[in-house]
């Protein structure tokens, strides 16, 4: 094949992505997107496999297969709530293909005794950095979601230490690489350090942030495959990569916008220290009242709008479908029902979303945050379900507040609030929550999936 | 303009495409976007197929064949699971 034609076809499979990618930014055309999507990779994978001297079949084949397996495996049988995890999961092995293919081009061009350029060379270091710490960063993230290990922040002063020497070692030995490209010793050792430094930047990171983790490792798994598009002066790596690199990013900043937090304080600040804030004693005393389904069903009676505000307790709970039936309830009696998603509501962008769609609730019923603000007075219920920081309204009123200026749904402001709750334990902030206290609000003590199941029974005898 | 100059054109137009075009993706498609994104992350499999293609030596074999492993696994299983969950998706009515 000559090898225009060749760019010719890998330019079609970029187009391909791109208008794939440009499918998601509607439900109905996205089906079709990620479709068109999949269809540029086989593109892109059937041309390389023609065109380049391949002569291990075998090779090729038992990896794919391997692949297949595995992918299809996970892919058809994941359950829609460790979505986090296997995106988590599919960042790192992202990244570590990359690094993978990075130290297997240098070996390559050793072995055959050629000569590597410079961008060659500064590639492949690039390649093995972010492919390195994306791979074990993504590890450790996926333990945490998988709660395999603890999901609590980690603080320890020395850890600030080491990573400052891991990056440098790991900067010096990339320096390594790009001055002698003959030294394959010096980009394993640079894979080892940066492996060590993925595990330490992410461990120390708590579970309400792992949205930001998530999504910035996306983009570095993006950016590796893009450093791979250099090291082989591939464009369609390039495009591609750049794709997702830019994906992750616009997705990190929303994430960090979300939470008034900078990328650095998520990364590797400490959640601002509790002042001298009133204690949750202080807060809830002999003001919190608790409800009861059959209460809650009554007070349904005389509602025309009603808001849900689901968090990570829903999909803790799995209560997904029994939300989706009490919607339905309630609509079927001529109630307004809609929802009010917190951008960093769940553990990645999005997940409240999917769960939602998954039982079945219609998405123009899923509404943003500043959309819901806008008309909270006029709503007659909000059920809050598993939430908790999210509609703290400590975040307007208190500037010392570690979650101070956080844009939160403003579910106070509306003529009664139901939170649904196991306890008063504070949220991921570690802060009391006024709302609960609040004369408008009830308290459903339970686990989720339970009391809406209940409060559905009650509406249903009543 | 060398060949260098090139790539890197090539890389910040395209970051400029995908600034423009994911801004536009609503949050209720962020998580499919995620790993829609991971599928197409997986394009570090065509370096892996020449890696392992060539049969250089053992050593780029193996890594060529760990490479289309993983590869694999996030364009196999990223496109699955971005299907499934898109299929969720279904307006009022």
């Amino acid at each position: 094949m000559p090898a225009e034609l060749r760019n010719v076809i890998y330019f079609v499979a970029a187009a391909m992505f791109i208008f794939g990618i440009k499918g998601l930014t509607h439900p109905r055309t996205a089906v079709r997107g990620n479709m068109l999507g999949a269809g540029g990779m086989l593109l892109a994978i059937v041309v390389t496999l023609i065109d380049k001297e391949i002569l291990g079949w075998q090779w090729i084949i038992l990896g794919l297969v391997l692949g297949s397996s595995i992918g299809g495996y996970l892919g058809v049988k994941i359950q829609m709530t460790a979505m986090p995890q296997l995106v988590a999961l599919f960042n790192g092995f992202g990244g570590a293909a990359s690094a993978l293919v990075g130290g297997a081009v240098m070996h390559e061009l050793i072995s055959k005794g050629e000569s590597i350029t410079t961008q060659g060379a500064v590639a492949i270091a690039a390649t093995g950095l972010i492919g390195a710490v994306t791979f074990s960063g993504s590890i450790v993230a996926f333990a945490k979601l998988q709660e395999l290990i603890s999901g609590k922040p980690i603080t320890h002063l020395g850890l600030k230490a080491a990573n400052t020497a891991l990056t440098l070692l790991g900067l010096g030995l990339a320096v390594m690489v790009v001055m002698n490209p003959q030294a394959a010793w010096a980009y394993w050792l640079l894979v080892v350090v940066m492996l060590g430094l993925g595990v330490l930047l992410v461990l120390p990171i708590g579970g309400a942030d792992m949205p930001v983790v998530i999504t910035l490792l996306n983009s570095y798994s993006g950016l590796a495959a893009c450093a791979t598009g250099f090291v082989l002066n591939n464009i369609v790596l390039i495009i591609a990569g750049s794709l997702v690199g830019a994906s992750g990013l616009i997705l990190t900043r929303i994430m960090c916008v979300a939470m008034n937090r900078s990328l650095t304080n998520v990364l590797f600040g400490v959640m601002a220290e509790v002042g001298d804030a009133p204690s949750a004693d202080e807060i809830y005393a002999g003001k919190v009242k608790a409800t009861t389904p059959d209460e809650v069903a009554m007070l349904f009676d005389g509602a025309r709008r009603v808001l849900i505000v689901p968090g990570y307790g829903m999909a803790v709970a799995q209560a997904q479908h029994a939300v989706r039936d009490l919607a339905g309830l309630l609509e079927s009696r001529g109630i307004d029902v809609e929802f009010g998603i917190h951008p960093v509501a769940g553990r990645m962008p999005g997940h409240m979303n999917v769960l939602l769609a998954e039982a079945d609730v219609p998405y123009d019923q899923l509404k943003e945050m500043d959309e819901v603000n806008s008309t909270m007075e006029q709503v007659d219920v909000v059920m809050v379900i598993g939430a908790n920081d999210v509609v703290n309204p400590v975040a307007r009123t208190d500037p010392s507040s570690p979650i101070a200026g956080m844009p939160i749904v403003d579910v106070d402001k509306a003529r009664t609030v139901v939170v649904v709750k196991r306890s008063l334990s504070p949220g991921f902030a570690g802060i009391p929550n006024p709302l609960f206290a609040a004369d408008n609000c009830l308290m459903m003590f339970g686990d989720g999936k339970k009391m809406v199941l209940e409060l559905v029974g009650a509406l249903k005898a009543g | 303009m060398s060949d260098s100059v090139l790539l890197l054109t090539i890389f910040g137009l395209a970051m400029i495409v995908g600034f423009e075009i994911i801004t536009k993706v609503p949050p209720t498609l962020h998580t499919p976007l995620m790993s829609g994104a991971n599928a197409i992350s997986g394009i570090t499999i065509i370096g892996a197929l020449v890696a392992a293609g060539h049969e250089q030596t053992w050593l780029t074999v193996v890594l060529g064949v760990c490479a289309i492993a993983f590869a694999t696994i996030n364009v196999v299983g990223g496109f699955l699971v971005t299907h499934r969950m898109l299929a969720m998706f279904r307006k009022k009515g």
